[in-house]
């Protein structure tokens, strides 16, 4: 939802990058204020997944030029957990597998690392009990789902889930979802796109990373962004997934280059 | 002949002390205690291994087998003969290691069994489980001499220490069609004593055609102190039998442990074992599976968690002879500051074993830049119709896993440490007794 003069969440400048000595974004450039949901499209190899994974903070990519203000501080001063306990979360493409911890456990440690942060009391395994009961309709996950290893053993769509009860518990300010409905089958995507909407909030702000037009039919976005070659090349509203859909990246790739000209 | 290493093959390796092994060999020898007068049936089998000791030497660097743990270290330290009591030790120090799950328990302290401290619950009335004395008493002296000292590598040099000195045994014995519904636990306690304490704890399982039991032995202390464990089990399964071992060595940290485990599988055997290695400043185990029937089954779990200076070596061996036997073995390492990890994974698959389906796999976890571990799966294979498969990774933790629990909040040693956990947690499942997952995991986190 777009409102005139509401806070600005993201504030991305001419940000480059570069991972194992190979420069991946090039100059991008997005502001995302709250209430909005942005999508961020575009071809494989584009920088999409790079440029969520250098919103987290992973220590693998490089941030060669250009800035990043969250809330109006510098971002690339914090570490990933610190950006974390601030409010930002990446649900992953590929969860990682944590066998020995159950999934409740893992969420408690989160949940009170982000508490302590904020100079709040932690809640001890009762009163998260009760906290997380009331998750699971989010996602409508069956709370046996709780008692197992975090993500051992869950299918694709269990898995991607999971991450959306990680969000439901974290209550982020900014949302990073990268290629969250890949894989998914139109089931499971319902309930994953249904959760996230639950979530949305005119306070917080969802980037939704996508390879398919599919998911804005239950998310509707506010802004569709193309990257390409690292950049944000395009911006325009819900319909401009559908031109995608319909057209390709090619005729992007066609007008950036008469622009040139 | 299918032979993989994994390692670069090198000359021998110094080893940097003057102590005759021979001699020292010798020493040990000298601190056997006597049998007890009950016990003079098995003076001969003792008698017999100490006629080999003047052959054999504490193995050196230079052997192929030992190329990567040195055992100077020990030859250097005075160890002393145990005397024939247990120290004075209050059950309450005890306590804590026992198992709720397994009611049925052989306490031996110092080497020497405690029948206070044993417990017998719920076994049923065919299942034999006591120390030697019990068993002379219960007739069970013809199938111990049996199945004692007769296995494939019995000449081994340990294990010929081990048959030499030995003074008592945990023995167990279940007869044919007998499912044993309670865990059985053969629990070795260290405690604090005056120098060096040299012990030879012996178990002895016969299990019968279609039965079935679960075991534990398991290694503790209640000190800090430097003491020598030369452990020998012996672990029969007849036609059909089923074993669940776990072994779990937590001895401690300045103590040496040598350990042997072999087991004979007749047809159609089922045999899994877990075994944990946390304690000892240097641990040596030797696990060795002989099938003599076809279509066995074979589980070997191994977690080895080494921290400081400590050295953990496992060689196993898996010995087919028949037809379609199955093997699946997963060994893991967790090596942390100047620890180092040893593994040798020999699986000889003769002309004779066709069909054989066996896999090995060797996973290691570095978590300091001066950690190290050598792992060799050596598999010999000369018969034509099998499926072999293995594999050995050796890994720092993954910066996707540690960023993964990052972006959650959580910090980066925090992280570290749940990976940890969790690499180590998968062999800890396997081990069939809630209690023992739980004090192991502890350990661990």
């Amino acid at each position: 939802m777009i409102c005139e003069g509401s806070k600005v969440i993201l504030s991305v400048r001419n940000l480059t990058a570069e991972v194992d000595d190979t420069q991946i974004l090039n100059g991008l450039n997005l502001e995302v204020k709250a209430g909005e949901i942005h999508a961020i499209m575009g071809p494989n190899g584009s920088g999409k997944s790079t440029f969520s994974k250098i919103l987290a903070g992973h220590p693998d990519y490089t941030v060669t030029g250009g800035e990043i203000s969250y809330l109006g501080q510098n971002l690339l001063a914090l570490e990933a957990e610190e950006r974390a306990r601030s409010g930002i979360f990446l649900a992953f493409q590929y969860p990682i597998e944590i066998p020995g911890v159950s999934n409740t456990d893992f969420l408690r440690i989160a949940y009170n690392s982000k508490r302590k942060h904020a100079g709040l009391e932690e809640l001890d395994a009762f009163d998260f009990d009760d906290l997380i009961q009331e998750k699971l309709s989010v996602v409508k996950m069956n709370p046996a789902f709780l008692n197992r290893s975090v993500n051992e053993g869950f299918s694709g769509g269990e898995k991607k889930r999971n991450e959306i009860l990680q969000m439901a518990v974290l209550e982020p300010r900014l949302a990073i979802l990268d290629e969250t409905d890949s894989g998914l089958d139109i089931d499971a995507l319902r309930i994953v796109a249904n959760g996230v909407n639950q979530l949305a909030t005119p306070d917080n702000a969802i980037v939704l990373i996508t390879h398919y037009q599919r998911l804005l039919d239950y998310i509707v976005p506010d802004y569709v962004h193309v990257m390409e070659g690292g950049r944000i090349v395009t911006t325009g509203g819900k319909e401009l997934a559908l031109e995608l859909e319909a057209r390709g990246y090619d005729w992007i790739r066609e007008e950036e280059t008469e622009v040139a000209v | 002949m299918i032979e993989v290493s994994t390692v670069p093959e090198v000359g021998s390796v110094g080893v940097g002390t003057n102590v005759d092994r021979t001699t020292y060999l010798s020493q040990l020898l000298s601190l056997r205690s006597p049998l007890t007068n009950s016990l003079s049936w098995l003076q001969a089998v003792r008698d017999r291994a100490a006629a080999h000791i003047p052959e054999l030497a504490i193995p050196s660097t230079r052997e192929e087998e030992w190329r990567f743990t040195d055992l100077s270290s020990l030859v250097e330290i005075e160890l002393q003969a145990i005397a024939g009591q247990p120290s004075a030790i209050a059950q309450s120090d005890i306590e804590p290691f026992f198992l709720p799950e397994a009611p049925v328990r052989l306490v031996f302290v110092n080497g020497v069994y405690v029948p206070e401290l044993s417990a017998f619950a719920h076994l049923p009335k065919s299942v034999f489980v006591g120390d030697l004395a019990a068993a002379t008493a219960a007739g069970l002296t013809e199938p111990i001499l049996a199945h004692l000292a007769t296995q494939p590598g019995a000449e081994e040099t340990f294990t010929t220490l081990n048959t030499a000195s030995f003074t008592n045994i945990a023995v167990v014995s279940v007869p044919r069609n007998q499912a044993v519904e309670t865990p059985i636990h053969i629990l070795f306690v260290s405690t604090e004593g005056q120098g060096a304490a040299i012990t030879h704890p012996r178990c002895l399982a016969i299990v019968g055609s279609n039965s079935s039991v679960t075991l534990i032995e398991d290694y503790v202390t209640t000190s800090d102190n430097v003491y020598f464990t030369n452990s020998v089990t012996e672990i029969w399964l007849e036609a059909n039998a089923q074993v669940n071992h776990t072994r779990t060595q937590r001895d401690s940290q300045a103590a040496f442990h040598i350990g042997k485990t072999a087991v004979t599988q007749a047809r159609d055997a089922r045999y899994t074992g877990t075994a944990i290695n946390l304690g000892a400043a240097l641990a040596r185990h030797n696990l060795e599976v002989y099938q003599t029937g076809e279509q066995t089954e074979t589980t070997l779990n191994g977690l080895s968690y080494l921290q400081g200076q400590q050295v953990a070596d496992t060689h196993s061996l898996i010995s087919y002879t028949k037809p379609h036997g199955t093997s699946n073995q997963v060994h893991k390492c967790i090596v942390d500051d100047k620890a180092h990890a040893v593994f040798n994974g020999k699986i000889f698959v003769p002309q004779f074993a066709q069909l054989t389906d066996a896999r090995q796999l060797s996973q290691n976890l570095l978590l300091s830049e001066k950690a190290r571990v050598d792992t060799k799966p050596q598999l010999e294979i000369t018969a034509d119709n099998v499926k072999c498969a293995h594999g050995a990774t050796v890994s720092q933790l993954e910066n996707d896993e540690i960023f993964y629990l990052q972006s959650r909040g959580i910090d980066q040693a925090q992280a570290i440490k749940l990976l940890t956990y969790a690499f180590a947690y998968e062999m800890i499942e396997r081990i069939p007794i809630a209690s023992l997952q739980e004090s192991l995991l502890q350990r661990i986190a």
